[in-house]
């Protein structure tokens, strides 16, 4: 009596059809196990926050899954597994708070989600946003920090092509002025 | 005699007071943490993608653990770096 979520990264390489067919055969293997299909989310190809294979994007799915017990898993994650297809893969029991958070992410009740479909019905969570807000407002202190450093290196690089041709004429009018006073002053003596 | 509002401080006595520290998942009833939200466990990570302390984060020690869990499911998926620097 449990439900599992199966999350998994196709490879991109692949065709569009191929990577839908790879997803499929999962799909089909967990109905074929006697697991009832909650959700299959399809959440698209990301860049990956570090390469595996080589590879620094993915297309990442979701299979929410319920059953009554375990067992299919072995099976499941073997074959995962042995396919080339699949670069990462993750299978996690969800507890009874979790299988809430999914519901309510699929009718688009939690915050985040709303804000950026910006939904009504936001009473409820404007509150625990506008604090999510607050917290992370040091942070955002400190994230303006490194901003103004780019901003000053772009600064200081662009003059640098412009730089030396500027200072080379001076200094060398200097040097050439410098030479005179010096010929001028050795001349005196 | 005195209220409180007459008196009149010569330096504002809110400035300084230090924040006190609270759980965001109990203040506001979030039960399930998803590894699949890298924006979200973005705040429990420092710039080097290291898991912040409870200390720091302000985290119940219940919740500290379903973070820290749902930021290393997020590092299997590559979602979020195991190693990086300047993340923020």
């Amino acid at each position: 009596m449990n439900h599992y979520e199966v999350t998994f990264i196709v490879d991109p390489v692949l065709s569009g059809d191929e990577i839908k067919a790879t997803a499929q055969t999962y799909v089909d293997q967990l109905t074929n196990v006697g697991c009832t299909i909650v959700h299959v989310d399809e959440m698209g190809l990301r860049q990956l926050a570090y390469p595996i294979n080589r590879r620094s994007s993915g297309i990442y799915y979701c299979v929410e899954v319920f059953n009554t017990s375990g067992e299919f898993l072995d099976n499941l994650e073997l074959s995962l597994r042995r396919d080339e297809r699949i670069m990462r893969f993750l299978t996690v029991r969800l507890d009874k708070y979790g299988v809430k958070y999914n519901e309510d992410k699929r009718n688009g009740l939690i915050g985040k989600r709303k804000k950026k479909s910006a939904e009504p019905a936001k009473e409820e969570t404007s509150a625990p946003r506008a604090a999510r807000e607050e917290a992370p407002a040091p942070k955002a202190v400190k994230e303006e920090a490194p901003v103004p450093e780019v901003v000053e290196e772009e600064i200081i690089i662009t003059p640098i092509p412009e730089e030396p041709a500027a200072e080379l004429t001076p200094d060398v009018e200097e040097i050439v002025a410098e030479s005179t006073e010096a010929e001028e002053d050795e001349s005196k003596d | 005699m005195a209220n409180k509002d007459d008196i009149k401080f010569l330096s504002n006595p809110n400035i300084g007071q230090q924040h006190k520290k609270y759980c965001r998942f109990r203040k506001f009833g979030i039960k399930h943490i998803d590894y699949k939200d890298p924006d979200f466990l973005l705040q429990f990570v420092n710039e080097q993608g290291k898991i912040l302390p409870r200390r720091i984060t302000g985290n119940s020690l219940k919740y500290q653990r379903k973070v820290a869990s749902a930021v290393k499911r997020a590092r299997h998926l590559a979602m979020m770096p195991y190693v990086t620097d300047l993340l923020k």
